[in-house]
């Protein structure tokens, strides 16, 4: 259970620095070293277990349908992984306490840290291809936030967005890559991965997987040609440098590589693409290496091209080198990050990083200039220190790869000229600074750092003398382990610093002596090389990005630019198209059903709806003759429900239909009362071939379905209305009993529109014409008489009329949303008729509570049968016996159906009572001052 | 018969998408009422059109399908309450801007802008 704990205590550790930031940097760093120390501690604690055969893991599922676990497992590779990363992070906490200047944010950069941290120790320890894959994004992203860490200065973000896009990509990639390896293998188990080699590799996906994969793992360990991110993301503050770029998060493709070796690695596609981008990467970073300048960037293409050397290794395979591989990872973990340690105090202590006006520091730093020496000799691999003896074995094996056939001697040839060029920049940058004279002063006079920024250096040279010096005794262990995680077998192998007079001996040979001359004669190198031209990776990257984003800004421009009628036509362009595909794929048009005959009313209700949709598109620039077509159109549609045994949606659409009408009409008084000719001929033309195929595929669609025989589950609801539901009225017993969650739903939906309208209507400002369209004045006469007398008389009889529709719904047509609609029609009328303040003065009351009580009431009925025992809405009825009445059956279905009448009355009288208040105070008044009937800017302040 | 009221059912649905896609929010209102007429109509048909069949139980066979006339019936309250919430909306655009053009920009009345 100690496992689980190494990657919380990281994640936890980035609360750390921010809670303790208060307390001064000594404190914040010691706090935030402690979490990363248990970890080690814990992390060392593995050893024994592993060293017995064990393999410590633990799972816990995490969405289990997608394969995603929270597994976590640690081998001989996460180990040596896991101990590079905590350990060189330990060292890199102390550094940086040093390096970051007074006035900076310790916390959020302890924070950054401690979130790459666990990060990597994720992807390290990480069971499952997914949780691997999340981890890895991870990195990207809190390296993103590490390298922009200088966000006021543009070479940081450019640096970090950078990063982040070619890495972030290269995860996509990766994540496209594990998809497939898991869809052939059938599982993102790791165990279960590493063991299906055979499988994979014969799959006929295996090609694009492996490339996908290899993206992922190229673009974060920035192999050519995806390499040109590394350099720009030295713009990071130098201990982020030394921790991501070259100890950790570069490590990371290596490590996926390595990991995944025993599952992919075993093919020639592999070996040809990886060992051959590997020793591209190796010769292209050390070439640059030779030329730059800046010491950072030196240091950032050599790390590009050891990145290289271990790549091709991987390449290539063979166990002795994986082991190569592995050994290499460590060794240039410890000499890498001591030199960008010394890069960091250099630039801090003079203030540049060029090496033009760098020299003669030997004198004023003693200390460094030896640290930086020891760790440059074991860069460019002289004996006696830990790269000499990686970099042998990495020759060693360039001779034995199965690689090229009769050209197989480019390999080790091309590792010795890399093996030269590497001697050649050790050799310059440790001498361009600390030895030759300075041409110029440095900005500022150096010193030696602080003697604890110089212990981090301290130990890992330490670590590089004496695994130099004492290989077999140091690092066998260790890699051991590594090699057994890798291998999946146990390797028989002796490091040793002697083997004899051999060809690897002779290649490092030519390599010092050769990568010495190179040096002396650099300056001609230099100048031969000036004559190409320079290529910025920046430059082009930048200018790749900007194409790509006016690129999309192009299509965004002609997709989206804020038209709603671009919208709506691509919408329908859509459905157009995909609703005729899915016709074509009909046999036939017709099904087997017989058609009914037509009758002269049918055929008449037909003509007089075409007729007036018609009418309403033709006219829709007289804006008030187009609502009357619609309103011929609504009432015809009222009697086809009628027509074809829908009683109850008959009356529902009659009753919507007067309530559409005379909001509409209101609205329109508030409107344009004309619309301008303002389509072009085009436009018009287009319009109407979008509309008219899309009403032909709808009359298809509409005649294929009609005339097919559907299995329906009506006959459930037929079946069990009278016995389950207690009403006779089917449709009125779904509304209200089988389907009431859903009509819960919809008159939360209607009372949530009231009250939008409502609140969209407040202090809303208006336009009152005080003529119609036609110019002439609203009549003064505000309340006519035979209106006035009409409603007040109807009202009573009205609302018996919806109370007997809501009493019988549950067996014959009607209930509570026809009795809801009836109800506030009549009311509506009133308020026509003797106008809102006579009505509001009478009915005093607001609407907006009768529009949510109902909501309400229905809720509670719902919940009122949870506490018998039943689900939510579930209903009972009985019959009773009441004197007068005789025997009347009872649901609590009915109740429900009260709360459906009180919302629709409510939110119907909320939308019109208060649109109809906005025209009130403003009508022209007989007894009015003149000016007050002028169109003036309103606002309805005054309605609550 | 079918295929009249199919033919009516796609009549509709032109005019109210013909509408949608004009350029002023009064007729698009009106529009996607009449459109909603017609989806109500289509929806309400897959049920089958039944004659003198009313879901009324009372003994006989041959009812009609409840279910679409459940769900239309909701249908037609909702679409009513759409209606209503859009046409507070174009008021409100209109109070606001000043025109009452679907795009909701400050345009000058009458001008033609390629859209």
């Amino acid at each position: 259970m100690t496992l689980p704990w190494i990657p919380l205590l990281t994640l936890l550790g980035v609360l750390v620095p921010l809670l303790t930031e208060r307390f001064g940097r000594c404190a914040c760093t010691m706090a935030t070293a402690i979490p990363v120390a248990v970890a080690l501690l814990l992390t060392l604690w593995q050893i024994p277990p592993l060293q017995a055969g064990e393999l410590p893991q633990f799972a816990l599922p995490w969405i289990p349908s997608l394969g995603l676990e929270l597994a976590f497992r640690i081998d001989g590779l996460s180990l040596l992984f896991a101990l590079l990363i905590l350990g060189i992070g330990l060292l890199i906490i102390l550094y940086a306490s040093f390096y970051l200047s007074a006035e900076e944010a310790t916390g959020r950069f302890y924070a950054y840290l401690m979130l790459f941290m666990t990060a990597m120790v994720g992807i390290a320890m990480a069971d499952n291809l997914l949780l691997l894959w999340l981890f890895w994004e991870l990195t990207s992203l809190s390296s993103f936030l590490l390298i922009g860490f200088w966000s006021h200065w543009t070479d940081a973000r450019k640096g970090a967005r950078m990063a982040l896009t070619v890495t972030g990509a290269g995860g996509l990639a990766l994540l496209a890559g594990f998809l497939l390896l898991g869809d052939i293998v059938g599982s993102f188990d790791l165990a279960t991965v590493l063991a299906s080699s055979d499988t994979i590799v014969n799959d006929d996906r295996y090609p694009i997987m492996l490339v996908l994969v290899l993206l992922g793992a190229f673009t974060k360990s920035a192999q050519f040609p995806f390499h040109f991110w590394l350099p720009h993301a030295m713009a990071a503050p130098t201990p982020v440098s030394a921790y991501l770029h070259s100890a950790t998060m570069v490590k990371a493709g290596i490590f996926l590589m390595a990991r995944l070796h025993p599952a992919i690695g075993d093919s020639m596609l592999w070996t040809w693409l990886v060992t051959l981008t590997g020793m591209a990467t190796f010769l292209y970073g050390a070439w640059f290496a030779l030329l730059k300048t800046d010491l950072k960037a030196i240091l950032a293409f050599s790390t590009v091209s050891h990145l290289g050397l271990i790549t091709t290794l991987l390449g290539i395979g063979s166990p002795m080198a994986i082991l190569a591989a592995l050994f290499h990872i460590m060794n240039h973990a410890a000499f890498k990050g001591a030199l960008f340690m010394s890069a960091g105090i250099v630039d801090h202590e003079t203030g540049t990083r060029e090496l033009e006006r760098l020299g003669g520091l030997r004198r004023l730093m003693p200390l460094t200039a030896l640290l930086t020496t020891i760790a440059a000799a074991a860069m460019a691999g002289i004996p006696l220190l830990n790269g000499f003896l990686s970099k042998e074995m990495f020759f060693a094996e360039t001779l034995d790869a199965p690689l090229l056939g009769g050209l197989s001697w480019l390999l080790p040839a091309m590792a010795t000229l890399g093996g030269v060029l590497s001697v050649a920049y050790s050799l310059r940058l440790v001498y361009a600074v600390f030895f030759k004279t300075a041409k110029h002063q440095p900005p500022k006079t150096p010193h030696e750092p602080p003697r604890m920024m110089h212990a981090p250096i301290m130990l890992l040279v330490a670590i590089c003398i004496a695994v130099g010096m004492f290989p077999a005794l140091l690092a066998t262990g260790m890699l051991q382990l590594a090699s057994h995680a890798v291998l999946q077998e146990a390797l028989e192998f002796h490091l040793a610093i002697w083997h004899g007079f051999n060809l690897p001996l002779l290649m490092s040979a030519v390599a010092i002596v050769a990568g010495i001359v190179t040096y002396v004669m650099h300056r001609h190198v230099r100048r031969f090389a000036r004559q190409f031209a320079s290529v910025d990776a920046r430059l082009v990257f930048e200018g790749m990005i900007q194409s790509l984003a006016t690129a999309a800004h192009v299509v965004t421009r002609r997709l989206e630019n804020g038209s709603l009628q671009r919208y709506m036509s691509w919408l329908l362009g859509t459905a157009l198209l995909l609703a005729t595909l899915g016709l074509l794929e009909l046999p036939e048009l017709a099904g087997n059903l017989e058609t009914q005959p037509v009758d002269g009313v049918l055929l008449l209700g037909a003509a007089l709806m075409i007729f007036g949709a018609a009418g309403t598109a033709v006219t829709h620039r007289y804006r008030l003759i187009s609502l009357l077509m619609l309103s011929v159109v609504g009432l015809v549609v009222s009697l086809t429900f009628a027509r074809f045994s829908a009683p109850d949606l008959a009356l529902t659409q009659l009753s919507v239909e007067v309530v559409t009408m005379i909001l509409l009409m209101l609205a329109l008084f508030f409107l344009p009362q004309k619309t301008p000719r303002e389509s072009s001929a085009r436009r018009t033309i287009r319009d109407l071939l979008l509309a008219g195929s899309l009403g032909m595929v709808i009359a298809s669609l509409n005649y294929a379905v009609l005339t097919r025989d559907i299995s329906s589950i009506s006959d459930f609801f037929i079946d069990n209305s009278v016995p389950g539901g207690g009403g006779h009225n089917v449709v009125n017993v779904i509304l209200v009993d089988f389907r009431g969650f859903d009509t819960l739903g919809e008159i939360t939906v209607l009372a949530l529109a009231g009250l939008a309208i409502y609140k969209l209507l407040n202090r809303l400002r208006l336009f009152m014409p005080h003529s119609d369209g036609e110019g002439r004045v609203w009549s003064p006469d505000r309340h006519p008489m035979i209106l006035t007398s009409v409603s007040q008389t109807l009202l009573p009889l009205a609302l018996l009329v919806s109370a007997f529709i809501f009493l019988r719904g549950h067996n014959m047509p009607g209930g509570g949303f026809i009795a809801g609609l009836i109800s506030a029609v009549a009311l509506i009328l009133v308020y026509m008729a003797r106008g809102v303040e006579w009505t509001q003065s009478r009915l005093d009351f607001q609407y907006q509570p009768v529009a949510i009580g109902g909501v309400a009431v229905a809720t509670l009925t719902g919940l009122g049968s949870l506490l018998f025992g039943h689900p939510f809405l579930t209903s009972a009825f009985g019959h009773f016996h009441i004197p007068m009445l005789g025997d009347v059956e009872l649901a609590t279905a009915m109740l429900f159906d009260l709360g459906v009448y009180l919302a629709v009355v409510g939110a119907t009288l909320m939308i019109l009572a208060n649109l109809g208040k906005l025209t009130t105070p403003h009508r022209p008044r007989k007894d009015a001052p003149a000016d007050d009937t002028k169109e003036t800017p309103l606002s309805n302040k005054e309605i609550h | 018969m079918e295929s009249l009221y199919a033919v009516t059912t796609g009549s509709m649905s032109a005019c109210g998408l013909f509408l949608i896609l004009r350029g002023r929010t009064f007729p698009v209102v009106v529009g996607l009422t009449l459109l909603s007429y017609a989806v109500n109509l289509f929806l309400f048909s897959m049920g089958g059109l039944t004659t003198d069949g009313a879901a009324i139980l009372d003994g006989f066979a041959n009812y009609a399908d409840p279910l679409p006339q459940a769900l239309v019936l909701t249908a037609i309250v909702i679409g009513f309450a759409m209606t209503a919430f859009v046409v507070i909306l174009a008021m409100r655009a209109r109070g606001d801007m000043g025109n009452d053009h679907v795009d909701g920009r400050q345009l000058d009345d009458g001008r033609e802008e390629r859209r």
